[in-house]
């Protein structure tokens, strides 16, 4: 069997793998990702569930709070551990996470989402024109 | 054992019965995580309001009502025709449909405090294709502002003007720095409304403008014959707006 062509077909090849590998070597001495440094709470030990449950779920929480504090008047949260929370965002979470920029921001940034929650709610560092 | 019908159906009972014990255990074990409604919290059948336009019927004492709710509610002061309100003041003509040429002079001059009427039949919940707006058990048509579009069918339905459109963003006409940070502010795009304070009912507290009001205005459950709404009903005469389109406002007004 003769592979007609064969040099032009190599190089082509060997140039195409090269330019679909750049990536890869570009990133090679790079550290691996690494989840931000957060600004913890420091008087508050625990989150209103397990912190991998936040980390998880905090969205799909919120947004089953805002169902239950707005269309089913329920304004407190029975945790797991039957302890209760006030149901807010501003009044809850922003009251022990009172450093919006260096929490929930520093995640949302690395993974590029942006809820719009802070286009109505008032983030604790509060409004600047 | 001989394998007998009655046999098999005692033993067949037992394990049903086992099964329904087991899962009821577990499900008692397992404290759910979910909400609740908080202990202090106000509670009625049907909410309803009574103002009593001899204590406040003009421009100053109603203003005093509007400053308490709009600045609980993060509600905006556009100097416009594009403005948001959530009570507001309004001549008689405006307010009842029932025009009186040369009426007495008192009733000529008084101004009227004009909030949401939480309608029992609202045209607004019907209209809304998202459901953003919504009438709750106890009779408060509330929004969630989370699901409104900024179509305005609403305030198309609306007889009484009760709602405001955010024709621009709301925050360039708040004070930033004397804001209520325990509520939220709206976005361009949104209606919105008096929401009866749901938020300060949830919480054991009456309205703003009921608790600013010096006692002229009045606030409690229209289905117990020994509120105090009721009371008011029974001693004074009062009406509500546009009776005739069937909305039946539970806002009242004593004249
Ligand atoms: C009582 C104070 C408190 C409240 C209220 C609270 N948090 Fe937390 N949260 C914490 C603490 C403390 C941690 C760290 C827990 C740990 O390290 O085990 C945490 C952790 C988290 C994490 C995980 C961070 C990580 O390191 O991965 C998320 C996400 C989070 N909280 C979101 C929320 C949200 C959303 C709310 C409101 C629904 C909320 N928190 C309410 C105190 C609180
Ligand atoms: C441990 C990192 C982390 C922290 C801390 C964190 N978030 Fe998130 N959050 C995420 C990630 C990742 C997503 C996206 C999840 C996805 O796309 O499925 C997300 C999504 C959300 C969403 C849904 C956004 C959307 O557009 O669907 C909301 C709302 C939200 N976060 C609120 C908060 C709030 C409020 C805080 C601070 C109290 C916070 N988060 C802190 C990682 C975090
Ligand atoms: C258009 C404006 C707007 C946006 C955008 C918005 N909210 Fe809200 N939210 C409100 C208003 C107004 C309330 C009513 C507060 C009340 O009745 O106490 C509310 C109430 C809530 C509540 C329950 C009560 C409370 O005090 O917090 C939660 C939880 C909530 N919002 C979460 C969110 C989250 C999460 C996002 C983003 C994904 C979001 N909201 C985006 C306006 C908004």
């Amino acid at each position: 069997m003769k592979l007609y062509n064969g040099g032009k077909i190599i190089t082509g090849l060997v140039i195409f793998l090269g330019l679909f590998l750049t990536p890869l070597a570009y990133n090679a001495g790079k550290a691996a990702y690494s989840q931000p440094k957060l600004k913890l709470p420091v008087n508050e030990k625990e989150c209103v569930e397990s912190k991998e449950y936040m980390r998880k779920n905090h969205m799909q929480l919120l947004d089953q709070w805002r169902d239950w504090a707005l269309r089913d008047g329920k304004r407190v949260y029975v945790n797991s551990k039957g302890k209760e929370f006030e149901i807010s965002l501003q009044k809850t979470c922003m009251k022990c996470h009172t450093n919006k920029a260096e929490f929930c921001d520093k995640c949302h940034n690395d993974a590029s989402v942006s809820p719009y929650c802070w286009d109505c709610h008032i983030q604790p560092e509060g409004l600047k024109k | 054992m001989s394998h007998t019908r009655r046999n098999f159906l005692k033993f067949m009972g037992l394990a049903a019965a086992g099964l329904c014990a087991g899962s009821a255990g577990s499900a008692l074990a397992a404290a759910e995580a979910g909400p609740v409604r908080a202990a202090d919290a106000l509670k009625a059948k049907r909410w309803a309001m009574v103002i009593d336009t001899t204590k406040v019927g003009t421009k100053e004492t109603i203003d005093v009502l509007a400053k308490a709710c709009h600045h609980a509610h993060n509600v905006p002061d556009i100097p416009t025709k594009q403005n948001v309100k959530w009570i507001w003041a309004a001549s008689y003509d405006e307010a009842f449909d029932q025009p009186n040429d040369h009426g007495n002079d008192a009733m000529e001059k008084r101004e009227f405090a004009l909030l949401c009427n939480h309608c029992t039949h609202p045209p607004c919940v019907r209209v809304c294709p998202t459901q953003a707006t919504f009438q709750r058990p106890d009779g408060i048509v509330a929004m969630d502002y989370h699901r409104c579009i900024g179509c305005r069918y609403c305030m198309a339905a609306c007889p009484f003007g009760a709602r405001s459109f955010n024709f621009m963003e709301p925050r360039l006409y708040l004070d930033l720095n004397n804001l209520n940070k325990e509520f939220p502010t709206r976005m361009r795009g949104v209606v919105e409304k008096c929401n009866f304070c749901v938020d300060r009912l949830a919480h054991g507290k009456q309205p703003a403008c009921v608790e600013a009001s010096n006692g002229a205005l009045a606030f409690g459950d229209l289905s117990d014959p020994n509120s105090e709404v009721r009371k008011l009903l029974r001693e004074h005469y009062t009406i509500r707006r546009k009776p005739s389109l069937g909305t039946e406002p539970g806002v009242y007004y004593i004249i």
